[in-house]
């Protein structure tokens, strides 16, 4: 039964959001404008109706498309283009914000938390605050509105039905079809991580909505200097949230896709960083905003910015204007124009408010001079909002592009052709300046520095850079100019801000420090997980391809044959063949030790296995495997004898290609990334009939392996084939010594009905079949006919990162230092 | 006055450098006739080429050779002009590389050889499909 009642109410409730959402924003408008203090109450009081009603609808929505989602409610276009009745529950949640409806209410969803908390406890500042999130929200909320007006269609609805948004025969011939299953979920977005870096993420955006709003607040109120105050908690915990959801992203990249890092300089990565970039250049001014005229007026500027930069970010990766150039963005779903309302509307309002109010921001100006701590701080913000600068042009390119065909000239530009190196090159630079600047600036704003007394107190810490920084350049053979250097500013972060940190009297204070050495350790895992990262499965097998190539082309991949030992920088490299991903039992069971059943996501046990020694499973055990993933066991071996196994991946959905997964062996000081890039078809294509005769217990080579014809049984019992009187079936037992080990190979040759039956048995590993063709009693030997395949192989490519647990590290450590930051601005 | 003006102009010197050689840095979209003239005048910038595979009638793709140790493939692709070209890209096949429906190279000529540093393909993905299995 096609269930309606409850899209149709999701759907009443998104209209509902959008009309409340609207209420509530001219309610409290007309609060703020009125002279009249008894109806101020009154609007004031209209405008939390109108918010609750509109949480309430948001709310309700939410939970409404989750249970569709989670029932398997595949009449729903959402539900059925999203996820499938095989995702285990917690992807299940993931499909909820895998398109992008999903993902505009989970951002929805957060506004209304931090709308919540805010009438919760700031009193003075909501009515201005909710004007603009309750606009920003109505804008949000048309996108899924899914209503058509005067043939505009405004929004996407996640509640629409598959029949209405599909133009399938099937509903011609019976509207009431229900699909069995759904299209299933991205199989790259069926990780753990994707279960909590786009809540997180988006958590991140949704809070830059409030330094913007106070911002606008602050300039429409004319109260220029309260505002900061309040708004800094808010900050600090979009400029955590943001950053841990960066992070994540680029982790879950790394652990996911197979472009062998974390961070690779995609728009979409761009078009979050960016903002994110300039939100902690807004905290770094607020800090200063008192001593210095000019940091009030960039903390405005770089507070609207943020949030208008998230605006273009979604635009950029919603609009479809990326196109191909991008890894992870949404399909387009015809919503530019509205998105583009959306960006221009707030940008205009934000730049007419700013011109307006000019004039209005105190300060006089003062003459800077070095000593000023204030300097140091607003010279690291200037820094950070050049290097998003540095980021954010080269991104738009795809933009330039639409705006110059739109005024009818023609315009060719493409993204630089190697992205790392081009922005890396930048990057790095502004990396060692921001790193300079955050232990200066720690160290001016710790102690007031007077004039002479500078290199008294610098002395030491300089001397400790220096000296540990020629070590590890000695140790760690650092060359590069810019590597020296960003190694050298590191280090001088992480020394200086740990002597502010151990000599603060207050440790509520140490926020600052702590984030700056996380940032520092951060840089130099950056440096040496992705300046130092080496390709270790180089391909020297010295062949030549073409007349044309010069010799430095490097193969940067190497073939593995199944069982085959092969030499790669310290290890020896085995691939010991293809294992099903079981539930209960991950990667642990070969595919070979399993027979197909009818039902894909069903197998059958071939024989008796022992699984790390202590769980068992018997021969014709039903187990459940997810027939999409592969892994492929590759065996390392070093020098001295030590061994591990990595599984990189292959995970096949008919639906939306082939996504091959790493495996990742991380060790203290490096990971060792291994993924495979070819893996052999399925299907094989055999070699021409080649007969042998041999004789019970005689030795042959079959495809160049070692074979014993070992032993010939009567079979009295055959899987399918009912046997009778008369009938005979005689299996011939061959034992193939394998690289690593034995395989027996069992062909059948059967009497039925007077008919003769030939089953060959098969060999995937070893790429053989064998048949009897003929049995010769009178000499005691048998026929043989042997076919032979290429042998199952994997083309794998392995990346060592040293150092990249910094990277981590870091991340955490800034994390830490944020949070101090936050606890002792809240209070 | 006078030295924050001097910082605001310094500030924007760098906002423009970095506009400067993103604009010298950035690559282009064009046609393999281009590309050989550019080639041939020795600008080795490489730059970007959009097209598909060759097909014979019944829509089979032509002339993708995988070399023998499968490392690296050669391919017939026709540029928007429908001029044909032999390219080379040294890695692996992509496993999507004969479904694509379009195929963007990057990389610079070698005499008469196209080679590719890296391939961007645009699959038939499952959201354009209009089709629903039963």
């Amino acid at each position: 039964m096609i269930q309606i009642i409850l899209g149709d109410i999701g759907h009443f409730l998104i209209i509902s959001a959008f009309a409340t959402s609207i209420g509530a924003a001219f309610s409290y408008y007309r609060s703020i404008v009125t002279k009249d203090e008894l109806r101020r109450s009154k609007y004031i009081t209209d405008g939390r109706s109108f918010f609750v009603l509109h949480l309430l609808s948001v709310w309700v929505g939410i939970a409404i498309l989750f249970y569709l989602i989670f029932s398997n409610h595949f009449e729903y276009h959402y539900v059925w283009s999203h996820s499938s009745v095989h995702l285990p529950f917690y992807y299940k949640i993931s499909c909820f914000w895998e398109g992008q409806e999903g993902s505009f209410l989970l951002w929805i969803f957060w506004h209304t938390v931090i709308a919540w908390i805010f009438i919760r406890k700031s009193k003075k500042w909501e009515p201005s605050i909710m004007v603009t999130l309750t606009l920003v929200q109505a804008f949000l909320v048309s996108m899924i509105l899914g209503v058509v007006i005067l043939n505009v269609k405004i929004g996407s609805s996640p509640f629409i039905l598959l029949k209405d948004a599909m133009d399938a025969p099937i509903f011609k011939a019976n509207p009431n079809f229900i699909p069995k299953d759904g299209s299933g979920l991205n199989p790259l977005l069926q990780n753990y991580w994707m279960v909590i870096h786009p809540p997180i993420l988006f958590l991140g955006f949704a809070l830059t909505i409030v330094p913007f709003s106070y911002a606008v607040a602050g300039l429409w109120l004319k109260k220029h200097t309260t505002w900061i105050k309040p708004v800094m908690p808010w900050a600090l915990a979009g400029g955590a949230l943001l950053g841990l959801g960066i992070v994540m992203g680029a982790y879950w990249a790394y652990e996911t896709l197979n472009f062998g890092g974390y961070w690779n300089w995609d728009p979409v990565e761009n078009a979050v960083y960016v903002p994110w970039i300039v939100l902690i250049a807004a905290i770094h001014t607020m800090m200063v905003f008192k001593k210095n005229a000019t940091a009030l007026r960039a903390s405005y500027i770089l507070s609207i910015s943020s949030f208008l930069l998230i605006l273009y970010s979604t635009f950029l990766t919603r609009s479809g204007i990326l196109g191909n150039s991008s890894v992870h963005s949404f399909t387009d779903l015809g919503l530019s124009g509205q998105l583009l309302i959306y960006l221009l509307f707030f940008t205009l309002i934000a730049i007419i408010l700013l011109i307006i109010r000019w004039k209005t921001i105190p300060g006089e100006e003062s003459e800077t001079n070095v000593y000023d701590r204030s300097l140091w701080v607003f010279l690291g913000a200037i820094t950070l909002c050049l290097s998003g600068f540095q980021v954010i042009i080269p991104t738009s390119i795809p933009v330039y592009n639409s705006i110059l065909e739109g005024l009818g000239f023609e315009s060719n530009m493409a993204p630089p052709a190697d992205q790392l190196a081009f922005y890396s090159k930048f990057q790095i630079w502004f990396a060692i300046a921001i790193a300079v600047l955050s232990g200066t600036a720690q160290f001016f704003w710790w102690k007031k520095i007077k004039k002479g007394q500078l290199f008294q107190d610098m002395a030491i810490p300089l001397v400790i850079t220096l000296l540990l920084s020629t070590i590890i350049m000695a140790l760690g053979k650092v060359h590069n100019v810019s590597y020296i250097l960003l190694l050298t500013a590191g280090l001088y972060a992480i020394i200086v801000n740990s002597r502010v940190l151990i000599n603060l009297r207050n440790q509520k204070l140490s926020g600052g420090a702590i984030t700056h050495i996380g940032l520092a350790i951060m840089l130099i895992g950056i440096l040496f997980s992705s300046g130092y990262s080496k390709v270790i499965s180089l391909n020297r097998s010295g062949v030549m391809y073409s007349q044309n190539f010069p010799d430095e082309i490097n193969k940067e991949n190497l073939l593995l044959l199944l069982d085959d030992s092969k030499g790669m920088g310290d290890y020896s490299l085995t691939y010991t063949g293809r294992k099903a991903d079981v539930k209960g039992y991950g990667n642990k069971i070969y595919q070979r030790e399993l027979n197909n059943t009818l039902d894909p996501y069903k197998a059958l046990v071939k024989e008796d296995l022992i699984i790390d020694g202590d769980k068992s499973l018997s021969k014709g055990d039903t187990v459940e495997i997810n027939p999409e993933n592969t892994y492929f066991e590759v065996n390392y071996t070093t020098r001295d004898g030590k061994s591990f196994s990595l599984y990189p991946r292959l995970q096949e959905n008919p639906d939306m290609g082939n996504v091959v997964s790493p495996s990742i062996r991380k060790t203290l000081f490096f990971d060792i990334y291994t993924h495979v890039t070819v893996v052999a078809e399925d299907e094989k294509t055999w070699s021409e009939d080649e007969r042998q005769v041999v004789k019970l217990g005689e030795q042959f080579f079959l495809n160049d392996y070692f074979a014993l014809f070992d032993n010939v049984s009567r079979v009295n019992e055959l899987e399918g084939i009912e046997l009778i009187e008369n009938d005979v079936a005689v299996k011939a037992q061959i034992i193939v010594t394998g690289k690593n080990k034995d395989y027996t190979l069992e062909p059948i040759y059967l009497i039925k009905d007077k008919m003769v039956g030939k089953i060959p048995a098969e060999s995937a590993d070893l790429g053989l079949r064998i048949n009897i063709e003929k049995i010769n009693p009178e000499s005691d030997s048998f026929e043989f006919i042997i076919n032979t395949a290429q042998k199952d192989y994997i083309i794998l490519k392995a990346v060592i990162k040293p150092l990249i647990n910094l990277v981590w590290i870091g991340t955490i450590i800034m994390l830490v230092g944020f949070f101090i930051a936050f606890r002792k601005r809240i209070y | 006055m006078k030295k924050s003006y001097l910082f605001g102009i310094i500030i924007i010197a760098i906002a423009v450098m970095i506009i400067i050689v993103t604009a010298g840095d950035a690559s282009t979209y064009v046609t393999f006739n281009k590309a050989r003239q550019m080639a041939d005048k020795g600008i080795t910038k490489k730059i970007h080429v959009v097209g598909e595979l060759k097909k014979d009638m019944n829509g089979e793709v032509l002339g993708v050779e995988a070399s023998i140790d499968k490392l690296s493939v050669t391919f017939l692709m026709l540029d928007n002009n429908n001029q044909e070209q032999k390219v080379y890209y040294n890695s692996p096949m992509p496993p999507d590389l004969v479904k694509s429906e379009q195929v963007v190279v990057i990389g610079s000529y070698n005499k008469d050889l196209f080679i590719a540093d890296k391939i961007l393909l645009k699959c038939p993905s499952k959201y354009e499909e209009e089709e629903i299995k039963l």
